[in-house]
């Protein structure tokens, strides 16, 4: 789960890493208040949505009055923003933060993810913050900096000194830089966070180390014990399809093709994508209603499926384990007695029973295209989209 | 002995008394699998479909000698389960359940660090469907009855693109020794690299088929061990050629994050270690057949 920048702000702060003074606006005379109540003589009217890159795409201004962060806020509000990281459809602003500008002496970059590899907390640092981590790792490999941390004891001092001495920081400031290194894992790991990105994370030239911009994503998993942030989630900045799937217990991932899929498990969803490329098609989605392909999820999912308009035709492909072929078919036959579907549909059952499954489909006359084995069933979800 | 399990292994389901522990219970009852017990605390003392229930992982192994259990419990006490399994003794155990916080992976990893190679625990999953030798014993959710008899080993992230495979292989009336699925999390007790090395040694395989998709660095990893290390051959499918990179795939850890974690490039570096790629998954089945008529 993603937040905004403002809402990861506020809990870095909470601990103990400096933010530059500023609050959440929902409105143009809304701005104009709080650009007076942070005061100074120079603001920066921030559009907040779910993805970096906001100010190559206009999502990021900086005023001299008042009146000018409320002309700002009013520019950006309701609008959506279209960033190389949100698709051609961008992401809708609803929200603006409003911060006092910053006098910007060095930006660095400060990161912290998960390393599979090593199954630990990396932690990694660089001097050349306001570029993306991918840019830096192409361009100018050799700043970065990374440190390994074992989440038994947590992040050491030393561990946090090492690194802000790396990043070139004055002797006075690195007692400073160490404790918002410190704060930044805790966040993480205490939090159950999966990623955060101070980037940058800037010395000032009044010697203050602020963070200038953060991202926060946080491990689904564990958000039944993370009340607190679970109540960040802001569904308008997802896929609408995604969010119907996710509120009903479905992975789902909205893509571009035009071949809609409904599949049991992750890795045969992934699979059967493939299939369908190779095939000369392009799915529409990515689609896992679960192992257990229950009855009424397989409703849910033709809702979902059907409700895509670019969708052409259907591919449902189950391999029914414990959940029998038969029960499965039944559920197919039930799903669609429930919801039209305008499209061909080409069934592929495998599994137990899947006899009894495939003649519980013939006999119930509904309209569909029988197919037997992974490939079969995507030559045939391609060729019918061609006829 | 085939890879983990066998005829011997003696196996207690923790979660023993809820709907998918009674449910799966009977039907590794059914396939076969020696049940000895299970353990729901609070209610020790009781029986459970015939068998004795117990309070504790430890009562358990004491009273009945298991070796094997299997984790039927909710996500939140989860990674507590499979320690006090570690702690107990119990030798292999399977984590079914999906939705663990990967931080509480990373702690029973941590945790397991305490005990020597010889007597620590396989943890296999989470988000699993466990594991199989078939004809001997089930330690799983699978459908037993795709599985035929035979020295093929299967390794596979997915539940279900296994069983695909193993239907595949069967068609072929090609069998398999041991089926183990290592689950879709980013962090989970057993990686494609330590399992392809239990079947390395193992008396009854011949070949391997490995299952992987995008995301992390574990096929990799396997494939570098088995270029270094290994006689026997190696087959492995990639899943996700079409998947959008940055997004989360179904599985918690398949999403492309870094060079080398794309099924494009996981494909080109396993070539590179001298692993025989299955070009789609249609052919996994043909392509272990090809393997195998040239050995």
């Amino acid at each position: 789960m993603d937040i905004h920048e403002y809402q990861a702000k506020k809990i870095l702060s909470d601990f103990g890493v400096t933010i530059p003074r500023g609050g959440i606006v929902y409105s143009p005379e809304n701005a104009e208040n709080k650009a007076r109540e942070i005061g100074g003589s120079k603001w920066v009217v921030k559009a907040q949505i779910h993805s970096g890159a906001r100010g190559k795409a206009g999502g990021i201004i900086v005023c001299d009055t008042p009146l000018e962060v409320a002309q700002a806020t009013d520019k950006l509000l309701g609008k959506k923003l279209v960033t190389n990281q949100t698709g051609p459809e961008g992401k809708i602003v609803n929200r603006i933060y409003i911060e006092e500008a910053t006098d910007i002496e060095r930006e660095l970059y400060l990161g912290l993810v998960f390393d599979r590899s090593s199954e630990s907390i990396m932690v990694v640092a660089s001097t050349e913050g306001g570029m993306s981590v991918e840019e830096i790792s192409k361009e100018k490999p050799e700043t970065i900096i990374r440190s390994k941390i074992e989440v038994a004891v947590g992040m050491q001092s030393f561990q946090a000194r090492e690194l802000a001495f790396g990043l070139g920081i004055d002797p006075d400031l690195i007692r400073r830089a160490s404790e918002t290194i410190i704060g930044c894992y805790k966040a993480f790991s205490e939090l159950d966070a999966t990623m955060v990105e101070v980037n940058p994370l800037v010395i000032s030239k009044q010697k203050q180390i602020l963070a200038l911009d953060c991202k926060m994503s946080f491990d689904n998993n564990a958000m039944f014990r993370r009340n607190q942030v679970s109540e960040l989630r802001d569904k308008t900045q997802e896929d609408s399809k995604e969010v119907f799937a996710s509120d009903r217990g479905l992975n789902y991932v909205s893509l571009d093709g035009n071949i809609g899929n409904i599949i049991n498990g992750a890795g045969l969803a992934m699979a059967s994508m493939d299939m369908i490329k190779l095939a000369g098609g392009t799915p529409a989605n990515f689609l896992d209603v679960g192992g257990g392909a229950t009855p009424e999820k397989i409703v849910k999912a033709f809702k979902l499926v059907t409700m895509d308009e670019k969708v052409k035709v259907i591919l449902v492909n189950i391999f029914a384990g414990i959940n029998r072929c038969d029960w499965v078919a039944e559920g197919i036959v039930e799903a669609l007695k429930k919801i039209e579907v305008n499209v061909p549909l080409v069934i592929r059952l495998a599994g137990t029973n899947v006899e009894k499954g495939n003649k519980i489909l013939k006999e119930s006359k509904i309209n569909y295209i029988e197919a037997n084995t992974l490939e079969d069933a995507a030559n045939k979800a391609v060729a019918a989209l061609k006829s | 002995m085939t890879v983990l399990i066998d005829k011997k292994s003696k196996i207690i389901i923790q979660g023993f008394t809820g709907k998918m522990g009674s449910f799966h219970a009977k039907e590794m009852i059914e396939y076969g699998s020696d049940v000895v017990g299970g353990v729901t605390p609070g209610k020790g003392g009781s029986k459970h479909l015939n068998l004795p229930v117990f309070n504790t992982v430890k009562d358990a192994v004491s009273e009945t000698g298991a070796d094997a259990s299997i984790l039927f419990v909710p996500p939140a006490f989860a990674a507590d389960s499979a320690m006090e399994a570690a702690d107990a003794g119990i030798k292999t155990c399977v984590a079914i359940v999906d939705g663990i916080p990967s931080h509480d992976m990373i702690r029973i990893k941590r945790y397991m660090r305490r005990y020597t190679k010889s007597s620590k625990m396989t943890l296999v999953g989470p988000n699993c469907a466990g594991i199989i030798s078939p004809g001997k014993s089930m330690l799983g959710i699978m459908p037993g009855h795709i599985y035929k008899e035979g020295r093929i080993g299967i390794i596979s992230r997915s539940g279900t693109l296994g069983y695909e495979a193993a239907q595949q292989l069967k068609n072929l009336n090609i069998g398999v020794s041991t089926s183990v699925g290592i689950g879709g999390d980013p962090i989970n007790g057993s990686s494609f690299r330590d399992i392809i090395e239990k079947f390395e040694t193992d008396e009854e395989t011949d070949a391997i088929l490995m299952i992987g998709e995008i995301g992390g660095p574990q096929e990799v990893a396997a494939g570098e061990f088995a270029k270094e290390n290994m006689k026997k051959p190696v087959i492995a499918y990639i899943a996700g050629l079409t998947a959008p990179k940055g997004r989360v795939m179904g599985h918690a850890g398949a999403i492309v994050s870094a060079y080398g974690e794309s099924a494009i490039e996981k494909v080109e570096i396993l070539k590179d270690c001298g692993i025989t790629i299955s070009k789609n998954p249609s052919v996994m089945g043909d392509t272990v057949k090809a393997v195998l008529e040239k050995m």
